[in-house]
């Protein structure tokens, strides 16, 4: 007899971990019968997680500690015991707004990013731009605003951030809603596609290791189910191991691109699982190191700092007021503990830390480890600063 | 606070939006505005300026709701989910109906709780209509098969109905399917054969 557990999702490559889990029987050999939901809204995630109806989602990670925050919905109590990948966003602009660049004589040789920047400095449309994030409480809304203000544009003044669900983003490009965005794969390459918008920049080249997805639980469901948490995230483990096998792509990206789970062709999903992506309506391609990640010893840690991260970004735009009791449920609700308690006898490594400094490394780093095995990935900033989460107030 | 409670319903569904402003009205709520999946429904909703949104959780537009009562909320009132964070089982039937409300003007919980409570029975009702719809129209899309199949038998072996009835329930048990899948195979081949 095995234990059901239901999850909820929103249609993005980075469910992957999750389809893997049922669709793959890692769950199985742990006992576990798993039923994948797709939802069509996060805020729907999180209320029927909130409510019982799933025992487990896909969220984004500042979306856990909005919701332990009272911020948005219902306050309720979710821990965060692992990371599903890091990464995996892209930024992009619409085709409108970079002629717009090229008709004003715009140098030629600036990236796309660059063009971007400065249609918005310059205010070519006689308006602000607007972004459209899939969330308030997101990943991409927080990497958005870090990314303009580096460059010296005030994401409150000089741009409006609209909320447009992650598959429709290309459609409000198409209908004029929005001038740019930023989103999880595969759907700014299905804008791309549709010939309506370029990518400009990759996720990570302003974070290059933000926490994207975060398994999200009840803290009552894991005090009262600790096996079946331990058996959930020891298959999960062993599902991102698979996910992230490039031996693996193909067959992942055709279970991905069935209509149940993402529904958009495993070609296009296929380009954010390898990196290889295509930039332009007229094909220019690139190839992004760590465009995704789901797993390596310590990318799939949920590590505090991170949680402070999203907490510092949240005071910083006035989306909280900053108190010693905010700071800790935001700390809380990543939950490194958990994770060792699960994995110790299945993960490669662990590592000794629960916190560390955000954007130190250029380069894979040893760190201190059980195992003396861990290696930290790339995690500068954008503006090259570095967040010290011990001095959060 | 004006007397008269203004509510948007934002429901993918024209004829469950019809149902539920009928059933609003009724109860004393007539002043209520059905809106559908639009482009400028944040326009439309800040034209409006309702008191209460009832919505349609299948709806995609759920989180740029959000957006604007976050935004709001820290603009000038307050927005609260629901009817009261406390009331945890009153959140529990409307997610499970599938069905949110968002109160907008600071309304008093036992002013808007009958509004949600009669949302919440609609969504439900209709959910069962709809069950008991589709379970009707199968059965009879499947009799229609069925009698297209025997129609063929009769004609291409000389038989008669119940006979023909005969080999489709026998092949269907023989097989392990189920009659309207044979029936379909039969039809599907004497379309293609004819």
């Amino acid at each position: 007899m095995s234990t059901r557990v239901r999850i909820g999702f929103i249609p993005l490559v980075d469910c992957a971990p999750l389809v893997a889990l049922h669709e793959l029987g890692f769950a199985r050999e742990e006992g576990l019968e798993i039923v994948l939901s797709r939802e069509t809204s996060w805020s729907n995630v999180r209320d029927k997680l909130a409510v019982r109806l799933y025992d487990a989602s896909h969220l984004l990670a500042p979306m856990a500690l909005a919701t332990n925050l009272g911020l948005g919905g219902p306050r309720a109590d979710i821990v965060a015991p692992y990371v599903l990948n890091l990464n995996g966003d892209v930024i992009c602009a619409s085709v409108q707004l970079l002629d717009r660049m090229a008709g004003d004589g715009l140098d030629a040789g600036l990236s796309g990013a660059e063009a971007m920047l400065e249609a918005i400095r310059r205010n070519a449309l006689d308006r602000p731009a607007v972004i459209g994030v899939p969330f308030f409480f997101s990943t991409h809304h927080y990497l958005v605003r870090y990314w303009l203000a580096s460059a010296g544009i005030d994401p409150d003044r000089q741009v409006r951030v609209e909320v447009i669900p992650p598959s429709l983003m290309a459609e409000a490009v198409r209908s004029g809603v929005i001038d740019g965005f930023c989103v999880g794969e595969p759907w700014g390459s299905v804008a791309v596609d549709a010939g309506l918008a370029a990518i400009t920049l990759p996720g990570q080249a302003v974070w290059a290791a933000a926490p994207e997805k975060v398994l999200g639980l009840r803290r009552d469901w894991v005090e009262e189910r600790r096996d079946d948490l331990h058996r959930l995230l020891r298959a999960l483990y062993r599902a991102s191991v698979w996910v992230a096998d490039p031996g693996n792509r193909t067959i992942l990206s055709e279970l991905l691109a069935g209509e149940r789970y993402v529904d958009a062709p495993a070609e296009v999903i296929e380009r954010a699982l390898s990196g290889s992506l295509t930039l332009t309506p007229r094909g220019a391609q690139a190839r992004i190191d760590r465009f995704m990640v789901f797993h390596t010893a310590s990318a799939t840690f949920p590590w505090r700092s991170q949680a402070l991260w999203f907490y510092e970004q949240m005071v910083r735009w006035g989306h909280l007021s900053a108190t010693p009791e905010a700071a800790a449920i935001a700390r809380e609700t990543f939950a490194p503990g958990l994770y060792r308690e699960a994995l110790c006898a299945v993960a490669t490594d662990l590592p000794g830390a629960n916190s560390k400094l955000e954007g130190a490394l250029d380069s894979p780093t040893p760190a201190a480890s059980r195992r003396g095995k861990l290696f930290l990935g790339p995690d500068r900033f954008c503006d090259s600063a570095v967040f010290d989460p011990d001095k959060v107030a | 606070m004006r007397a008269q409670m203004k509510i948007v319903v934002i429901d993918l569904l024209a004829e469950r939006a019809r149902m539920i402003t009928a059933a609003l009205a009724d109860a004393g709520f007539p002043d209520v505005v059905a809106l559908g999946e639009t482009d400028n429904l944040l326009d439309r909703l800040a034209q409006i300026d309702p008191d209460a949104v009832l919505i349609d959780l299948a709806a995609p537009s759920r989180d740029m709701l959000e957006q604007m009562f976050e935004l709001s909320r820290r603009i000038k009132r307050p927005v609260a989910m629901f009817v009261d964070e406390s009331d945890s089982a009153s959140i529990t039937a409307a997610v499970e109906a599938g069905v949110g409300a968002y109160v907008v003007n600071g309304l008093h919980r036992e002013r808007i709780k009958p509004v949600l409570d009669l949302a919440i029975s609609r969504f439900n009702a209709f959910s069962r209509l709809n069950t008991e719809l589709e379970t009707t129209k199968a059965a009879l899309a499947e009799r229609k098969l069925v009698d297209r199949a025997k129609g063929i038998l009769m004609k291409m072996k000389g038989i008669d109905e119940e006979e023909a009835y005969k080999v489709l329930r026998r092949t269907a048990m023989n097989q392990n399917r189920k009659i309207g899948d044979i029936a379909q195979s039969i039809v599907t081949a004497a379309e293609i054969l004819n």
